[in-house]
């Protein structure tokens, strides 16, 4: 699988998210440049966290308009992964490769410390080695993560089972204190309906190594790289 | 040709901003106030032949990049508006 790592202007979880998948998982990574409209061949696409463009106007929104995030499109149409971590996930937002949107936390604070998150699915490209139910910890590190969307278009993420995700308390149980900045359904990371574009506020490439005290987050990417190891498979 | 552009969140649209704005309003003593919303505007130079012209380009503008209309709506005035006005307009008392 080879993977690519989207380098924006002010992308600043880009040379995380190349370590864990260079010298963690051991995977052929390359950066891509914002301003370039191809992907060089990568399967896996990854949108880093930071303040791409300083996030004027909104966070993610001029990052969506960016060259890249046209092939990046055309990439999750044709069923390729992508994974939008942070500002990741808002770009993926505004580009509309994802529904809802985000606002402020509730606390209007920038929210930087670990959180629970349950695991809602395992049947997923992403999820496939977590357990369904499965609590992990994994860091969050944004001021703009409260998630938002119609309470119909919210019930429909719930009916096709998009909520990959939520904030809940250590103990696993759903809880308004919690849900660290007050998102819809305590919504931290959603997949589109195919199940290959996931976009989520927490942080797992910084949750990938024992040494850093905390390895949740690497059955993610262990997760990919058995998908994609599958798919080629199928493909031959 | 000016465009005045206001977006701001949509009105069944929690805004944690505009509640911490209206809670600091009323705790200086404005008891009056109903409710706030915090948004942006956008003071856009036109180079354009007609009305017609600009209203279409800036509802364009709007829905593919000002306004998120997840979460946003907008209004906007167009006018030949002088230098300086945008900033005095309700600046009165």
């Amino acid at each position: 699988m080879k993977c690519g790592v989207v380098v924006f202007p002010g992308s600043n979880c880009d040379h995380d998210a190349y370590h864990v998948l260079e010298q963690v998982m051991e995977l052929e990574v390359e950066f891509l440049w914002h301003d370039q409209d191809h992907l060089n061949g990568c399967d896996l696409v990854v949108l880093p966290g930071g303040f791409a463009y300083g996030d004027y106007l909104r966070a993610g929104a001029l990052a969506a308009l960016s060259p890249v995030m046209g092939a990046v499109k055309r990439h999750g149409q044709a069923g390729g992964w992508v994974l939008g971590i942070c500002n990741g996930f808002q770009m993926l937002l505004e580009s509309g490769m994802l529904p809802g949107a985000m606002r402020l936390n509730r606390s209007l604070r920038f929210e930087c410390r670990d959180v629970w998150l349950r695991v809602e699915r395992s049947d997923l490209g992403f999820t496939s080695d977590y357990e369904a139910g499965q609590l992990i910890r994994v860091p969050i590190a944004h001021a703009e993560g409260n998630y938002i969307d119609s309470d119909s278009a919210l019930d429909e993420l719930e009916e096709n089972r998009q909520v990959v995700f939520r904030y809940v308390a250590p103990d696993g149980s759903d809880s308004d204190e919690a849900n660290i900045n007050g998102s819809a359904r305590a919504i931290a990371g959603i997949v589109n309906k195919q199940g290959n574009v996931l976009g989520m506020m927490p942080h797992p490439e910084r949750c990938s190594e024992e040494i850093l005290g905390n390895s949740d987050g690497l059955p993610l990417f262990r997760s990919l790289l058995r998908a994609s190891r599958e798919a080629m498979r199928m493909a031959q | 040709m000016r465009a005045k552009v206001t977006v701001y969140p949509r009105q069944e649209v929690l805004d944690p901003q505009g509640r911490a704005v209206h809670q600091a309003l009323e705790r200086i003593g404005f008891a009056t106030v109903e409710d706030v919303r915090v948004g942006r505007s956008f003071d856009i130079h036109l180079d354009v032949e007609s009305q017609d012209e600009a209203n279409d380009l800036v509802h364009r503008m709007c829905r593919k990049l000002l306004c998120n209309q997840v979460v946003e709506d907008y209004e906007f005035e167009l006018g030949e508006f002088e230098r300086g006005e945008l900033d005095l307009a309700g600046a009165d008392g």
